[in-house]
């Protein structure tokens, strides 16, 4: 039997610390959470950063540290630093270091890179390994070039190898968000359907119980299936939390990708054990090729934002031809005065309060008290973006629906009224690459931190 | 006809990945599963999310009273037309639709 703890959803996310104290007690065979995903969009992936605050996941990986030490057992992370790029590992090694430093720890770090040059995958796409997924966008070789990173996602036979090396810590770049916790049941030669399964419902922490927000969660991995109870003193999990989880997020309920096969729950069986723990047995690993998933990022613009808020009743039932006709003016003007061709550049009116949300697709038709007007120029440089964005401001302030009216002025939150985004970046990659070796792609590195 | 966010527990919708979008319906009985499954057409989600019909994919689960729909996000996540990061918004399309 292995039994994996699991303190939370995401690094950053907070977990109940009495249920953490609880799940260390329980003397688990490996520690294990996921530090990201692509959820929070192409930015941090591009940038290579990640998005929670440096404080907040210093001080939760501090208590998961001494959990680690009062267990004796490995620490793995997955995905580190939002979007597991080589940065976002050395981050949170730099983190590990300071700590280990500072509770006065000697520990072995593995660092585990997914991190891919541009070069390798287009080498590899020209090779005819890379596949595109259902859904993909168009990719060459130049695409790949202008990524400014590319991650392939570590299956378990990655995180074993840091695990084999002895760490008390590993910290891994892009992972499955399963993986961490899949991989040492499989290593151990638990079922591996019960482990990849185990591993989808326990990613999110406690969001497979009635309550998510107490993160901490065991699951128990052995021959046949597992066992998942919930540590958080009011948590129950259900047949019907833990089977309805194989929804979430993923586009086939029965179905589950990962390197080297899939997942097949369609046959799985979810007993209830008492009122809180749920048992699983029944799950099917099926071997298949085995492929990594790609993902990469790269900059498609940048941008200048402003908000300018309409309250007069007229101006709030006309906002829609109002913007449109302050973009068609700009659009003109941005030609004219910054050389640029119209289709090198975009200006945007959203309507909060109209169908900002939905654009398009909005079926809700109410007239509402004030609308804010979110004006959203993308431009190749930051310059041009910022000038657009300048070029903009005083129809904003002063545009008048007719000719022959008092010249209105309308509310500007801010000073300046313009807010640059800087670059935004785009997901350009969803394929699979073949590897002959696991390994092949991604890269170890183990150091001795602190002193104890 | 009853909007659909009225009859059943939750509509969940959340990305699938930064490609692919899905819908959960989760009705909360046998009877609202049974009503909703049979009366919530495949092409009207579609129209109502501007994907074609042939990207949907739909599953009916039985066992968990739940309608799952995933389709090729209207828009990729994170480019400049997007306007829903996590793609959670969607789900009220869903919610307010008019069903028999």
């Amino acid at each position: 039997m292995v039994r994996v703890l699991i303190p939370t959803g995401a690094l950053g996310l907070a977990y109940d610390r009495a249920a953490l104290a609880r799940g260390v007690a329980n003397r688990p065979d490996i520690i294990a959470v996921d530090g990201g995903s692509t959820d929070s969009g192409p930015s941090y992936l591009g940038r290579g950063v990640s998005k929670y605050s440096r404080a907040t996941t210093k001080a939760e990986w501090r208590d998961l540290m001494l959990a680690r030490a009062e267990a004796g057992v490995p620490l793995v992370i997955g995905t580190a630093g939002t979007c597991g790029a080589d940065s976002a590992v050395d981050w949170l090694f730099e983190i590990t270091r300071e700590l280990a430093e500072e509770l006065g720890q000697k520990v072995k770090v593995a660092r585990l890179y997914s991190g891919q040059s541009p070069d390798t995958i287009a080498a590899a796409m020209r090779a005819g390994r890379v596949t595109p997924l259902s859904g993909a966008p168009l990719a060459d070789e130049d695409l790949v070039r202008s990524c400014t990173n590319i991650v392939a996602l570590a299956g378990v036979e990655q995180i074993r190898a840091a695990l084999d090396t002895g760490a008390d810590i590993v910290i891994a770049g892009r992972t499955t968000d399963t993986a961490i916790i899949a991989a040492l049941p499989i290593a151990r030669n638990c079922d591996a359907g019960g482990a990849w399964h185990g591993a989808k419902v326990g990613e999110c922490g406690a969001l497979a119980t009635t309550n998510p927000a107490s993160g901490v969660i065991q699951i128990d991995f052995d021959e046949r299936g597992f066992t998942l109870e919930p540590l958080g003193a009011t948590a129950r999990a259900t047949p019907y939390t833990v089977s309805a989880h194989m929804l979430y997020e993923n586009t086939d309920p029965y179905i589950l990708h990962e390197p080297g096969g899939h997942l097949d729950v369609a046959a799985s069986r979810y007993i209830a054990l008492d009122d809180r723990r749920v048992r699983v047995e029944g799950s099917v690993w099926v071997p298949g090729r085995y492929t990594v998933k790609l993902e990469g990022a790269r900059v498609a613009g940048y941008q200048v934002v402003s908000l300018t808020l309409l309250r007069d009743r007229r101006y709030v039932a006309n906002a829609r031809a109002w913007a449109e006709d302050i973009a068609r003016r700009c659009r003109e003007v941005a030609v004219d005065r910054t050389g640029l061709a119209e289709a090198e550049f975009t200006i945007e009116m959203r309507l909060v309060g109209q169908d900002a949300t939905l654009g398009p697709l909005e079926t809700g038709r109410t007239v509402p008290v004030e609308v804010g007007v979110l004006a959203i120029v993308t431009a190749p440089t930051e310059a041009q973006a910022v000038e657009i964005g300048k070029i903009l401001n005083p129809y904003l302030l002063h545009h008048a629906l007719t000719e022959d009216e008092p010249m209105p002025t309308f509310a500007f939150p801010f000073s300046p009224a313009e807010m640059a985004r800087g670059a935004g970046y785009e997901f350009c990659l969803h394929h699979v690459m073949a590897l002959d070796d696991p390994m092949a792609a991604f890269r170890l590195q183990v150091s001795e931190v602190g002193h104890g | 006809m009853a909007e659909l966010g009225a009859i059943v527990q939750k509509v969940r919708s959340k990305n699938a990945g930064p490609f692919w979008l899905t819908v959960d319906v989760f009705c909360g009985s046998r009877e609202v599963f049974a009503r909703v499954s049979g009366a919530l057409e495949t092409a009207r989600v579609a129209a109502l999310y501007g994907v074609a019909e042939a990207d949907v994919r739909r599953f009916d689960i039985a066992d968990l009273d739940v309608v799952k729909f995933s389709f090729p996000r209207p828009t990729v996540q994170g480019t400049a037309a997007d306007r829903d990061m996590h793609g959670a918004a969607w789900a009220v399309l869903l919610e307010e639709m008019e069903i028999g």
